[in-house]
């Protein structure tokens, strides 16, 4: 079959590969007919995560056809369902998934002992996502091998069309549970700090749980007006504008109430020398994540507030402004979305038509496009906000 | 030598004794193990896997067997390699779950076998009992053990870092000389058995 490689920092082929099988019992085998490239592959195509190795298969947003079910699983899925693949691969069994914690499954990561190490309990397995999370195969490619397929996968049985009901994989549900962990009440506004798609989502996502007003915050003005036209969101470009003075403005002073961080490691922008000494430290490996966003989103946030970080984080910080955050009472709310939560009460709302991911679509592409996907998205040229890639097969 | 370590496993500690207490399934989740056999009367046989494909035997016997609470056994007189280990099953607080702690001794004689076995089980001792545990929990409470195309092996520490690229698992013939790669003795079938 044809998959997407990571070749190297900066460099994905779409390349031959061998077919996925059935490894274990509760596996099933997908043919994939949509799959999407994330803002968090781009870490991985920028070389910011550690523990890649050359000819990993990227990719953990996809669905497709039920091709082939291990006997574990064949009570729950059969060959022929059309299914969305949530990114944390989890067992529903341990104690975390019990909670609902499906992210932090206990029994998905074969590389726990690894991840154990890295962040001091290991997370889930997640598709293509680094040897961290456990060294899966990912579904930029024309199939995939799912584990736990009776947990997992979300059948769609109504007529709704694959872009309508990808992004139930990974970025609505992410976008949601960032707007949920915000506890929003009648009045609330909700900041959101990156408005790629997680960010547009979680705009959309605040709106829907009941925020008064939501305020998207980036330096790309189409990504500015795209929030603006489909969430109603106010919006700050922070090229030439004090972010900490233009919430205060719209805010009456107070600040907002909650504020999400859907940028993560990569965050572009600081002031002058506080964005040097952070890239030259993340460059010599001494610091392995440009938190700027997360530490702007934390001093601006009102007293009491609530900052919800769903951007993602590799490793270290410096410079966290813990005084700010402790002597004000914030509360800060994090974690890889528990997917699995969140798919069935999301499809039911698109569905009823209450929010509709689409918008955010600009490009697609046939998967054996993936390395200019890349590329165009990496650099958000033509305007790109997000690339669904179909298999030509 | 000694290891330990501790686990909690979402089942009740009858589930759980009841799983560890089949002997001859325990090289299902202990790697280093090759066969356990129940040989009758609280004694089973033992075969390790010991470097350049040999292996280490030794008969053992049960020195206390209380279910539910703990299974305790050592090795008889005459083994290569004397040995003797212990698993406590404890009601985790709540009571919905069960810790399981383990301690391993090993007591390896001088000259060849003494350094094969201290190779075998000396790095990382702990590690390698936290290895254990951790499938034996994947066993019991999920009934397979993970492995993705990177880990075909499942949790193997020692192996991490010889990880393969994460291509569908038949890109990687088994049998060359890699470590890890040869040892695909955990199939899926031994796992649901």
């Amino acid at each position: 079959m044809k998959a997407t490689c990571w070749m190297g920092a900066n460099r994905v082929e779409v390349r031959e590969v061998p077919d996925p099988k059935i490894l274990n019992p509760r596996d099933a085998i997908v043919r994939i007919t949509s799959t999407a490239i994330c803002g968090s592959d781009l870490h991985l195509y920028d070389g910011y995560m550690p523990t890649m190795e050359k000819g990993d298969i990227l990719g953990h947003e996809f669905m497709g056809e039920v091709v082939e079910v291990g006997p574990g699983a064949a009570s729950k899925v059969a060959v022929g369902d059309r299914v969305v693949v949530p990114f944390p691969i989890a067992c529903g069994a341990c104690l975390n998934c019990e909670r609902g914690l499906y992210s932090v499954c206990e029994n998905s990561n074969p590389n726990a002992a690894m991840a154990e190490k890295a962040f001091g309990f290991p997370s889930a397995g997640i598709f293509g996502y680094s040897h961290l999370t456990g060294g899966y195969a990912g579904g930029q490619a024309e199939y995939a091998r799912v584990p736990f397929a009776d947990v997992g996968p979300l059948k769609i049985e109504s007529d709704l069309s694959d872009e309508q009901v990808l992004f139930l994989s990974d970025i609505l549900p992410t976008g949601y549970m960032g707007a949920e962990m915000c506890d929003i009440k009648p009045g609330d506004i909700v900041a959101v700090w990156g408005a790629g798609p997680v960010g547009q989502l979680a705009l959309a996502s605040a709106r829907l749980l009941g925020a008064e007003k939501v305020i998207a915050i980036d330096r790309f003005p189409y990504r500015l007006e795209m929030a603006a036209a489909n969430t109603g969101a106010e919006t700050i470009n922070y090229e030439g504008t004090d972010v900490n003075d233009a919430l205060k403005e719209m805010t009456g002073g107070r600040g907002p109430d909650a504020c999400i961080d859907a940028v993560g490691m990569e965050a572009h922008h600081g002031t002058g020398v506080i964005q040097a000494y952070d890239r030259v430290k993340q460059a010599v490996r001494l610091e392995s994540d440009r938190p700027h966003a997360l530490r702007q989103a934390i001093t601006c946030c009102r007293n009491g507030g609530v900052v919800s970080v769903v951007g993602v984080y590799g490793g270290l910080v410096d410079k966290f402004p813990i005084g700010s955050l402790m002597n004000r009472s914030l509360t800060i709310k994090s974690g890889q979305c528990h997917v699995q939560r969140y798919m069935k009460p999301l499809l039911d709302h698109i569905e009823a038509g209450r929010i509709d991911p689409t918008f955010i679509i600009t490009h697609r592409l046939d998967l054996e496009q993936a390395p200019d996907g890349y590329e165009t998205f990496k650099h958000k040229q033509d305007d790109c906000m997000k690339v669904v890639m179909t298999p030509s097969s | 030598m000694k290891g330990r370590s501790v686990i909690t496993v979402n089942a009740s500690p009858a589930a759980v004794y009841a799983q560890w207490r089949d002997f001859e399934r325990l090289p299902t989740f202990m790697y280093h193990l090759e066969s356990v056999r129940d040989t009758g009367g609280g004694r089973s046989h033992w075969v390790a896997k010991a470097p350049a494909g040999t292996t280490v035997e030794w008969d053992a016997e049960l020195t206390d067997d209380i279910p539910q609470e703990r299974i305790a056994w050592r090795s008889l007189e005459g083994a290569s390699v004397g040995n003797s280990g212990s698993v406590q099953f404890r009601p985790a607080p709540g009571g919905r779950a069960t810790e399981v702690h383990v301690e391993l001794g090993y007591d390896p004689p001088g000259g060849a076998i003494g350094s094969m076995v201290a190779k075998l089980f000396g790095e990382e001792p702990n590690q390698q009992i936290s290895d254990d545990l951790r499938r034996f929990k994947q066993l019991v409470e999920t009934g397979e053990i993970a492995r993705s195309d990177g880990s075909p092996l499942g949790s193997r520490t020692q192996n991490l870092v010889h990880q393969h690229d994460a291509h569908p698992h038949d890109a990687h013939p088994t049998g060359d000389d890699e470590p890890g790669k040869g040892e695909l003795d955990a199939t899926p079938e031994e796992a649901r058995a």
